[in-house]
């Protein structure tokens, strides 16, 4: 493929001016299934990617959920990890500096059990060298709520996001659940908070029964459900989304598996497409669709990615 | 250039960095039934070249709607002769992942990542070494024992299994030690009884002074536990459920006392192979190493 006719591949995450961000492909890391980025770069160098989404960290260190933590489920699977990670602050000193030190655009994901701890999070990473974002993860249980999901209502969304958008330097993008009724609704309270964007889907609610015992699959009963089973919720979730708010940035993810995969999300209305379970069957996955994405736009003529942005005829 | 990974491309495909694992369209060059257990060997030059004992490979299957790779330990690789750069895994067939594998015959052909894992450290002073594994898990151990018997350490040999037919291959293994013993639950062939039935005997009579184990958890905790009391090193291969096999999912965990305090790690990165002394058996499975209390719902 001749330089001048290689389709363009920079996305934009940001429209407000005073936060760019401004990725050279759409391709990212879903949060959770990336690790440090340091695993993945045993096998290629990770800073071709869009962008390093890191697993969910939260205040303190936390162990996670007991084993088994994962069921392979027809085209999917079901995990309950129970946000297993090292803490914000031992990330920042171990493991950013080694992706800021390759230019790995790292977006950062944060969790907290209580609004409050989304503000210091939020703190904690402010003006630090190499975040390029903020992602925060709201689809995670409010201790102050019985356990109910931030992102399942409104308020709450209010609430977490906007203690980040207030100290925050860089964009912040709200991740959604998608066991919700109208999605819509809660991206726009998340925008009146003051998020750039919103990454869409976290994992689907579930459980599965081993029928030969009687006993629930996953150590921690329920779980997440992600992989191709779930891709139609994504791009429905997406497509809601995406013709309530247009101008809103979207991370699309769920199921994305192939170059078709990709595009179709950004059919629907996202602006980049992050790659979960598809990495765990195939280390290469990510590096693979950005490698691959030119070709298919050239082949059908398409000069930018930006073009098929919510391209959906609906 | 393929849009869909791995498709269509010529074999071997391989790709990967200078050092550490890749990723291989690799053909089928055997396929052998031992026992009950099925033997496939695979022209993986890469791996074979990379690989050292208790490492592992991921395998894709297909069918049946499985989207996950399968991690099988490497029983051997050819790096001379008329099978050189050629790996050994052995299957067991438990469900519709390892149904697929012991399908394949001669030139079809698997996609495997690896070498994976932490391998066995090897004894830096000559030493009597006792490889213990139950079923399926004596596979990586014959790896180690040509390993270390081409070292100049002794290799004894001690496996166990529910029946006779699933004793994995007696006859290699006699040929790699100074001693073999064998134990069945059924009494079907060896001693009637588990290893750990036999294992002190065992340990006394040959000087062990280093106890390698690989099988299921339950076996790898009592060998943990006798080698304690005799005051002996032990390396133990442990098996958890994973969802990757290269350390980005957090599936695999094992806990584990690290130098620098309690930690759940990964069998596919930190591991397999394990100081037996550092996991904690008693907790595995349990909540007693959740950092909350157990929370329903979306807790990914
Ligand atoms: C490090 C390691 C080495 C292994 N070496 C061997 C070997 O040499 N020979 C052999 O026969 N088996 C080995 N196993 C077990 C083997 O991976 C499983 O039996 C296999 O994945 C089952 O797949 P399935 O589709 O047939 O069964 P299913 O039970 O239907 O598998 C469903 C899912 O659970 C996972 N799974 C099921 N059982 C296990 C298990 N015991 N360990 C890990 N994941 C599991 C599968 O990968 C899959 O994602 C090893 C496992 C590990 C972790
Ligand atoms: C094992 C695993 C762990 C995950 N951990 C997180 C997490 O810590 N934070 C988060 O926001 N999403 C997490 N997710 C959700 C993913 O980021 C993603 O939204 C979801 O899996 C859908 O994408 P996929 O089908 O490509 O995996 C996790 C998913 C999996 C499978
Ligand atoms: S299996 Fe994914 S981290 Fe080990």
């Amino acid at each position: 493929m001749s330089a001048e006719r290689r389709p363009d591949l920079r996305v934009s995450l940001s429209a407000d001016p005073a936060r760019p961000l401004e990725l050279p492909n759409p391709i990212v890391t879903a949060s959770g299934c990336f690790a440090s980025g340091r695993e993945i770069d045993r096998f290629f160098d990770i800073g071709g990617l869009g962008a390093v989404v890191v697993k969910s960290l939260t205040l303190e260190p936390r162990l996670g959920l007991p084993t088994p933590r994962m069921v392979e489920t027809d085209s999917g699977m079901l995990n309950a990890i129970g946000l297993q990670n090292p803490g914000v602050d031992a990330w920042l000193a171990n493991d950013l500096p080694w992706l800021a030190e390759r230019g790995v655009r790292t977006i950062v994901s944060l969790a907290g059990k209580t609004v409050a701890e989304y503000r210091t999070l939020a703190e904690r990473v402010r003006g630090q060298p190499g975040i390029a974002a903020i992602e925060a993860n709201i689809s995670c249980p409010n201790v102050e709520d019985r356990g109910m999901v931030f992102a399942a209502r409104e308020e709450a969304t209010r609430d977490a996001i906007s203690q980040v958008t207030r100290v925050s330097a860089v964009p912040v993008f709200a991740k959604l659940t998608p066991d919700v009724t109208d999605i819509a609704a809660i991206a726009a309270a998340a925008v009146e908070a003051g998020a750039t964007g919103v990454s869409l889907i976290n994992t689907l609610s579930g459980m599965a029964i081993d029928v030969e015992t009687g006993r629930p699959r996953l150590g921690g009963v329920t779980g997440g459900l992600s992989g191709p089973a779930i891709r139609p919720v994504a791009v429905r979730a997406i497509h809601e989304v995406h013709r309530a708010l247009p101008d809103l940035p979207i991370i699309g993810m769920g199921g994305v598996r192939s170059v078709p995969d990709v595009v179709e999300l950004i059919m629907a209305g996202a602006s980049a497409v992050a790659v979960g379970t598809a990495t765990f069957a195939d280390p290469f996955a990510t590096l693979e669709l950005v490698e691959g994405l030119p070709d298919w736009l050239a082949e059908r003529g398409y000069r930018s990615v930006r073009q098929l942005r919510g391209a959906v005829q609906a | 250039m393929s849009t869909v990974p791995g498709r269509g491309q010529p074999t071997p495909y391989t790709r990967g960095r200078e050092d550490g694992p890749v990723r291989s369209i690799c053909e089928v060059l055997a396929y052998r039934k031992i026992g009950a257990y099925h033997q496939l060997t695979i022209v993986a030059p890469d791996i074979a070249a990379r690989a050292t004992p208790g490492q592992f490979v991921s395998l894709a299957v297909e069918g049946g709607g499985t989207i996950l790779r399968r991690p099988f330990s490497i029983t051997g690789v050819s790096q001379h002769g008329p099978w050189a750069g050629t790996i050994d895994v052995v299957l067991d067939v438990v469900g519709p992942g390892t149904a697929w594998l012991a399908g394949r015959s001669k030139h079809d052909v698997v996609d495997v990542v690896g070498p994976l894992g932490r391998g066995f450290p090897l004894p830096r002073q000559p030493a009597t070494c006792l490889l213990v594994g139950g079923g399926y898990g004596a596979a990586p151990l014959l790896y180690l024992a040509a390993q270390l018997q081409h070292r100049g350490h002794r290799v004894d040999l001690l496996f166990g299994a529910k029946t006779g037919e699933r004793i994995f291959n007696a006859i290699e293994g006699k040929r790699q030690a100074s001693s073999t013993r064998f134990t069945t639950e059924d009494g079907s062939f060896g001693t009637q009884g588990r290893v750990t039935d036999v294992l002190p005997d065992i340990a006394t009579s040959t000087g062990a002074e280093a106890i390698y184990a690989c099988g299921p958890m339950g076996m790898l905790a009592a060998v943990a536990a006798q080698a304690r009391e005799r005051r002996l090193p032990c390396q133990v291969s442990v098996e958890e459920l994973m969802g990757c096999g290269v350390g980005v999912c957090n599936t695999c965990v094992v806990p584990y006392r690290r130098r620098d305090g309690l930690a759940n790690v990964r069998a596919c990165y930190e591991g397999p192979v394990l100081d037996a002394k550092r996991v904690v058996w008693e907790a595995i499975g349990t909540t007693a190493m959740a950092g909350e209390p157990v929370e329903q719902g979306d807790a990914s």
